[in-house]
C-alpha cells in the first residue's frame, strides 16, 4: 500500500542576512495510513518547520513531499488551501478556536470551506462533537469551556473533513499533566479507529504514547525508533 | 460561502458596535451632505425656475431707448410685432407720471400705465377685485382704471374703490379694479401704478409712444426664429440704429439659471465627495487594525482550507458593509436635513430616486475602493506568520 505521506530529501532554508541558515537537512519521512506518529525534539530542532511542511503551510526549499499521490511541490496556491482543508486536520497547541463562534460553528469552519451545504454541515459537525465528547457543550463558546474540552473542540475541527493526516503541533502543551493525558488518551482511541496522527511535541512523556518515534535535532531527523505496540 | 461571509462581516461589524458607528459617521455625514445640498439646490431652484415661469416663461420683453427722432413704438410697429408667426398675443406698456386725485385727496407722481387686456390674460391671479380692463375698454377707449393695492390703501382705506371715480392729468376714470399685492420674485412692483387701458393712455395722457413692449409666444420652441424676427421690424422702425431697444427671451433666462443652478448643485455635491472620500479613508484604516487584530483568525481559515480569493472576499464585503450601512443612514439624515431645512427656508423639495441611487452607489463604490486594499493585504498574509502572532 502507498504511503499516506512521503518525504524524500526535503530540505528547508532559510536566507537571512547574514547568510543561508539551513533548517531541515535532507528529511527522509514516511507515514504509513493508521499512523501514529511523534516527532519529537527540542525548540529550535526545526520541528515547527517540519510541520509547516507537512501542513502545506511552507514549501520545501528542495525534496520531493508526496501527500495522498500528490505532489505538493507541484501546487500553486489555490490547490493548496484546497490541501489542507481535505487532507490536512490541524491542532494547535493554543488551540486556535474562534473566540465569538460556538463551539459548533467552529467545528463547521472549515466544512465551509468546502462547500459543503448547511444542514449536511451541521450535521457532520454535531457527529464529531459527539464522537470526542462534547454532545453537550455544542453551543458554548470557547471560553465557557475548559482547556481539555477546548482542545477536544479542535481535534473535532480537524477531524470534520476526513483528512487524511491529523497534524498536532504540541497538543498538550497548554495543558495540565492530566488534562494532557485525556488528550494523547484520545489521540490513541481515534488512531485505533484507524485514523493517521502526526504529533510534534518535546515532551518524551508524550511522545512516547504514539506508535513511532521520529527524533529531530538541527533539521536532522536522526533515529527512528520503533515502538513495540499491540495493534 | 458567499453567505457565510456575509455573516461572519455582520458578526464582525456588531461586535465592535462603537468603532463601527465611527468608522461609518464619515460616510454618513458624506452622503448626508451629498443628499441634502443636491436636494436643496434642486429644491431651490425649482421653486425660483416656478416662480420665473409663472411671471412668463414664454414671454418676450422688449424694452425700448429710442432715438432722438422717435422716442417709442407707434401702434402700427406694435401691430407689426402682434403679426409675426408664433406670437401669440402682445401687451404694450405706456408710461407716464402724474398726480391722481380722489375727492380732497392729491397723490403726486403716481406713475400711470396704460396696457391691453393680454397682460391681464396672461397673469389670472393680478386682480383681487372688482374686473380687468377688457377688449371693448380698449376699443372704446374708456376712462377706466385698475389700481395698485397701496393705492387702495391710501385713497379707499376702509372704503370698496370699485365704482369710485379718480382724476387722473385732470380726467375723470371710474375705478373697476383693483390689484393682488405684488409676489415676491416679480419684476417691478404693481402696488403704486395705476393701470388704464393703452389705448385710452396714447389719447389722453399726451404720450404717443410704446415704451415697453411683451409678446407672449405660441410655442417656446421657435423662440429664437421669432425674436430674429421681431428684432427685424424693431431695426427698420429705429433704422437701424444701434442700442435703440433691448429685447430678451424669459425662456433663455429661465434655462441660463438653470444650467447655472446645476453646474452649482455638482460643484456642492464634488465638495460633499470629498467627505465621502475622507469616511473611505475612515474605513480603510479601520479594517487595517481588524485585520492587525484578527491575523491569528486569517492564519487559522488558511490553514483550514481558506483560499486567498475567500479572505479576500470575506473583508471586502466587511467594508462594503460598513460603507453601505453609513450610505443608508447618511440617505436618512440627508433627507430629514433636507426637509428641515427646506421648511425652514420655505422651499418645496423631493427626493428623488437618482439621487438616492447615485449616494448609494458611491458609498458602495468607497467601501469597494478602500477596503481593496486591506481585503488584499489580508489574503496575502502568510499562515506560519499569522499563525505565530499568537
Amino acid at each position: 500500500m502507498k504511503p499516506v505521506l512521503s518525504m524524500r530529501n526535503i530540505c528547508k532554508s532559510y536566507f537571512t542576512g547574514t547568510g543561508e541558515l539551513k533548517v531541515l537537512k535532507n528529511v527522509n519521512l514516511i507515514v504509513e495510513k493508521g499512523d501514529f506518529l511523534s516527532i519529537l525534539g527540542p525548540s529550535g530542532s526545526g520541528k515547527t518547520t517540519l510541520m509547516n511542511i507537512i501542513g502545506c503551510l511552507d514549501t520545501p526549499t528542495s525534496g520531493e513531499y508526496i501527500l495522498s499521490g500528490r505532489n505538493i511541490l507541484d501546487m500553486d496556491e489555490f490547490e493548496l488551501a484546497s490541501v489542507r482543508n481535505r487532507e490536512i486536520g490541524f491542532i494547535f497547541q493554543n488551540f486556535c478556536l474562534l473566540p465569538r463562534l460556538t463551539a459548533l460553528q467552529n467545528v463547521e469552519l472549515p466544512l465551509i470551506y468546502s462547500s459543503m451545504p448547511f444542514s449536511e454541515r451541521k450535521r457532520k459537525a454535531m457527529e464529531i462533537l459527539e464522537r470526542v465528547g462534547l454532545g453537550d457543550k455544542m453551543n458554548s463558546l470557547p471560553n465557557q469551556l475548559s482547556g481539555g474540552q477546548q482542545q477536544r473542540v479542535a481535534i473535532a475541527r480537524a477531524m470534520v473533513t476526513n483528512p487524511s493526516i491529523l497534524l498536532a503541533d504540541e497538543p498538550t502543551g497548554a495543558l495540565d499533566q492530566r488534562t494532557g493525558n485525556q488528550i494523547v488518551s484520545l489521540f490513541e482511541e481515534l488512531n485505533r479507529d484507524g485514523i493517521t496522527i502526526v504529533m510534534i511535541t518535546h515532551d518524551r512523556n508524550i511522545a512516547v504514547r504514539a506508535r513511532r518515534i521520529v527524533h529531530i535535532l538541527d533539521g536532522i531527523v536522526s533515529e527512528q525508533e520503533l515502538k513495540p505496540f499491540v495493534s | 460561502m458567499f453567505l457565510e461571509s456575509i455573516r461572519m462581516s455582520w458578526m464582525n461589524i456588531t461586535k465592535n458596535k462603537l468603532r463601527s458607528f465611527l468608522t461609518m459617521l464619515g460616510i454618513v455625514i458624506g452622503v448626508a451632505s451629498i443628499i441634502a445640498l443636491i436636494t436643496l439646490v434642486r429644491g431651490a431652484t425649482d421653486n425660483i425656475s416656478a416662480e420665473v415661469t409663472k411671471l412668463g416663461g414664454n414671454k418676450i420683453f422688449i424694452n425700448i431707448i429710442g432715438t432722438p427722432l422717435k422716442q417709442g413704438l407707434s401702434r402700427d410697429d406694435a401691430e407689426a410685432i402682434k403679426a409675426v408667426g408664433n406670437v401669440g398675443g402682445i401687451s404694450p406698456t405706456i408710461s407716464g407720471k402724474t398726480a391722481i386725485v380722489y375727492k380732497d385727496n392729491v397723490i403726486e407722481n403716481v406713475s400711470i400705465q396704460g396696457k391691453n387686456e393680454v397682460y391681464f390674460k396672461a397673469d389670472p391671479e393680478l386682480i383681487r377685485s372688482g374686473r380687468a380692463i377688457n377688449m371693448l375698454d380698449l376699443e372704446h377707449e374708456s376712462r377706466v382704471a385698475v389700481i395698485g393695492s397701496n393705492l387702495v390703501n391710501d385713497l379707499f382705506f376702509g372704503k370698496n374703490p370699485i365704482g369710485e371715480k379718480i382724476l387722473i392729468n385732470g380726467i375723470t376714470y371710474t375705478i373697476v379694479g383693483t390689484l393682488e399685492a405684488s409676489r415676491r420674485f416679480s419684476m417691478g412692483s404693481t402696488n403704486d401704478v395705476v393701470i388704464i387701458p393703452y389705448t385710452t393712455a396714447l389719447q389722453s395722457l399726451g404720450v404717443k409712444n410704446i415704451s415697453s413692449l411683451d409678446v407672449y409666444l405660441e410655442d417656446t420652441n421657435l423662440a429664437d426664429e421669432t425674436v430674429e424676427k421681431i428684432k427685424g421690424i424693431l431695426n427698420r422702425a429705429f433704422n437701424y440704429k444701434e442700442d435703440s431697444y433691448t429685447i430678451f427671451n424669459m425662456g433663455d433666462i429661465i434655462e441660463s439659471f438653470q444650467s447655472i443652478m446645476s453646474m452649482m448643485s455638482l460643484l456642492l455635491a464634488g465638495i460633499a465627495a470629498i467627505s465621502l472620500i475622507v469616511g473611505g479613508i475612515g474605513i480603510m484604516n479601520m479594517m487595517l487594525v481588524t485585520i492587525t487584530e484578527r491575523t491569528m483568525e486569517i492564519g487559522l481559515r488558511k490553514a483550514l482550507g481558506a483560499t486567498p480569493y475567500t479572505i479576500c472576499l470575506q473583508f471586502l464585503i466587511e467594508s462594503i458593509f460598513l460603507s453601505v450601512i453609513g450610505g443608508l443612514f447618511g440617505l436618512l439624515f440627508g433627507a430629514l436635513l433636507a426637509y428641515v431645512l427646506a421648511a425652514f427656508i420655505g422651499i418645496e423639495i423631493s427626493i428623488l430616486f437618482s439621487t438616492n441611487a447615485l449616494a448609494m452607489g458611491f458609498s458602495a463604490a468607497v467601501g469597494i475602493i478602500f477596503g481593496y486594499m486591506p481585503a488584499k493585504k489580508a489574503s496575502c498574509l502568510n499562515p506560519i506568520d499569522a499563525l505565530r502572532s499568537l
